[in-house]
């Protein structure tokens, strides 16, 4: 595969079951070596969007290119180029998590030494020799994490992967998957807890009901959302208080007022100036929309849409 | 084929992990050794020899249990792992969907084959140990024995990995599987034994019968170990159904190997077209 062709490439795919939609006409392309999120609520269609890029299921309409193949094809060259962490991942409780692992590694045709040390590197050297049954919900996810990074992959596929992770195994997570995105692997991992993106999703795909909603680079969603910036200013005492907008909210006025306001992106610099002029504030802090109002923004836009006649 | 044997061999490690192995083997040799001593009363001392009547009572024995045990390990083998969801996982990997469905085939009568090799040669180790005289004949016999046994086993490991590729939930499968198994040791010959009477033989001739007779994989196991070997014939009083049918040992073995294959053609193809 060439270095400048994309990972995965959708076009107007749509996955129907019975009657129920469940991803319609949704395109995107990801190229190599980015951290991409797919962001949506239960049912949005991440799940089956990732099962038809692994062959699971197949696309009812459209085109799709995963790793360069036509992954419906049923053939099985780009697999072993893909890591993937099902949701919920589970294993077979009678086997221990060395043997599960170095089961994973033959079938990559990888070393038993590359699956021991993947073990170690997700913290769960010590508990190599138990039986997967005795595991709890977190040392399976990072055994199931271990397994998708077994065989160097290209592409990785991960659904929901940091829920039941404690927050300092979540960091170790996220240092891992940032080694893998340097080194030119793309990432796809689908997501709810949306804060925790951010900073580390280059891109961020959000789907409603199986559709894209809004595709972009997080600054580039604020920018299409518009959405309101807000300042949060801890005013210098007996500061006088005329100059502030009138949809300014006191936050609590004991020790020292603080105060906050919002106003459009475009107003920011103006807004700050105003805050900074002499004497007024000791402090403040600004506060760029969220992922998550940005995510409820984006569904807004959309029940708006289907309200109009 | 490298997939094929991984996916073999990890079925046989949880097999032995999950105690199917141990299970069966004991089982089976507990009712041979029982066979084999008790069982050679009645039989008395003179005329037949003691391997061949273990020969016929294990055959009698394998016909329930065989299909039974094969029926329990392997209906579960895809609709199971689709429903825990270890199937999603093993998918992604570079396997072909007939890789998965083979390797596990081969692995459960693998497990099958161990714990009737094991479990029956012990009566026999048993019997040669205490003593008894027994003929190459009736080694071989045994042997052949064995072997078929294995072959009953397979067809129907084949029969439930093709109910459980089928099926949508593990309780279907169990369900169809008690079905199966209820209808080819019991039903079969009853519902067999109740046309030819009412029949009197006025359509059914030999040869529909034995095409009846082959139909069902525990019928051509039957009347191969039970009227296909001399001197076991003989003993098992079904010499009679022997000599009015056209059905020959090679026969008997192609319609069990056909139960084989079959059954497995369709587990894989059935289970290359689904979506999980």
């Amino acid at each position: 595969m060439r270095a400048d062709a994309p990972a995965i490439a959708l076009e107007q795919v749509a996955k129907r079951y019975g009657k129920v939609e469940a991803v319609r006409d949704v395109s995107f392309t990801l190229p190599q070596g980015v951290l991409a999120a797919l962001v949506g609520h239960n049912g949005a269609g991440k799940t089956t969007l990732m099962k038809m890029m692994l062959g699971l299921a197949r696309p009812t309409a459209g085109r799709m290119l995963v790793l360069g193949r036509d992954p419906s094809a049923g053939g099985i060259e780009a697999r072993r180029q893909l890591g993937c962490l099902p949701e919920n991942v589970t294993f077979n409780a009678a086997l221990t998590g060395r043997e599960m692992i170095r089961f994973f590694a033959r079938l990559k045709g990888e070393s038993t030494k590359a699956a021991d040390g993947l073990l170690e590197r997700v913290g769960l050297g010590a508990a190599a020799g138990r039986r997967i049954g005795t595991y709890s919900k977190g040392m399976r996810q990072r055994l199931g994490l271990a397994q998708a990074l077994l065989g160097s992959p290209r592409l990785l596929l991960l659904d929901e992967p940091t829920t039941g992770l404690d927050p300092e195994v979540r960091q170790g997570f996220w240092s891992i998957l940032a080694e893998f995105v340097a080194r030119g692997t793309t990432v796809l991992l689908s997501s709810h807890a949306l804060e925790e993106l951010e900073g580390k999703a280059e891109r961020v795909i959000i789907l409603d009901r199986g559709r894209v909603v809004a595709d972009g680079a997080m600054d580039e969603l604020r920018r299409l959302a518009r959405l309101p910036v807000r300042i949060r200013v801890r005013l210098a005492a007996g500061a006088s208080r005329d100059w502030l907008p009138s949809d300014a909210v006191v936050l609590q006025d004991r020790d020292a007022c603080e105060v906050e306001m919002a106003c459009a992106p475009e107003e920011k610099m103006d807004l700050l100036r105003r805050v900074a002029a002499e004497g007024r504030a000791t402090d403040l802090d600004l506060l760029p929309p969220t992922l998550d109002e940005l995510y409820a923004h984006f569904l807004q836009g959309r029940s708006d849409l289907e309200a109009r006649p | 084929m490298k997939g094929l044997l991984l996916v073999a061999g990890k079925e046989i490690r949880e097999g032995m992990r999950n105690r199917w192995v141990v299970a069966a083997t004991l089982l089976l040799a507990a009712l041979a050794l029982t066979l084999a001593f008790l069982g050679a009363a009645p039989a008395g001392r003179v005329g037949a020899g003691a391997l061949e009547v273990v020969v016929v009572s294990l055959s009698s024995l394998s016909i329930f249990l065989l299909p039974l045990i094969a029926l329990l390990i392997s209906h579960d083998a895809i609709v199971g792992e689709m429903e825990r969801g270890t199937m999603l996982l093993l998918l992604s990997y570079p396997l072909t969907r007939w890789q998965v469905v083979v390797g596990k085939f081969l692995g459960h009568v693998v497990i099958l084959g161990v714990a009737t090799l094991v479990g029956y040669g012990a009566a026999a180790v048993a019997l040669a140990v205490a003593g008894e005289a027994i003929a190459a004949d009736s080694w071989r016999a045994f042997a052949l024995m064995i072997g078929s046994t294995v072959l009953l086993g397979a067809a129907f490991v084949a029969l439930g990995t093709f109910v459980s590729a089928m099926v949508e939930a593990r309780g279907t499968a169990a369900g169809i599987a008690v079905g199966l198994w209820l209808l080819s040791v019991l039903i079969w010959d009853m519902a067999l034994l109740g046309m030819l009477v009412a029949d009197q033989g006025q359509t059914i001739g030999a040869a529909m019968l034995d095409a009846l007779l082959l139909l069902n994989p525990a019928d051509a196991y039957r009347l191969f170990n039970l009227a296909g070997l001399p001197n076991v014939g003989q003993l098992s009083g079904m010499g009679g159904i022997a000599e009015g049918s056209g059905l020959s040992a090679p026969v008997l073995l192609g319609a069990l190997g056909a139960w084989v294959l079959v059954p497995l053609a369709g587990a894989v193809a059935v289970f290359a077209r689904r979506e999980l």
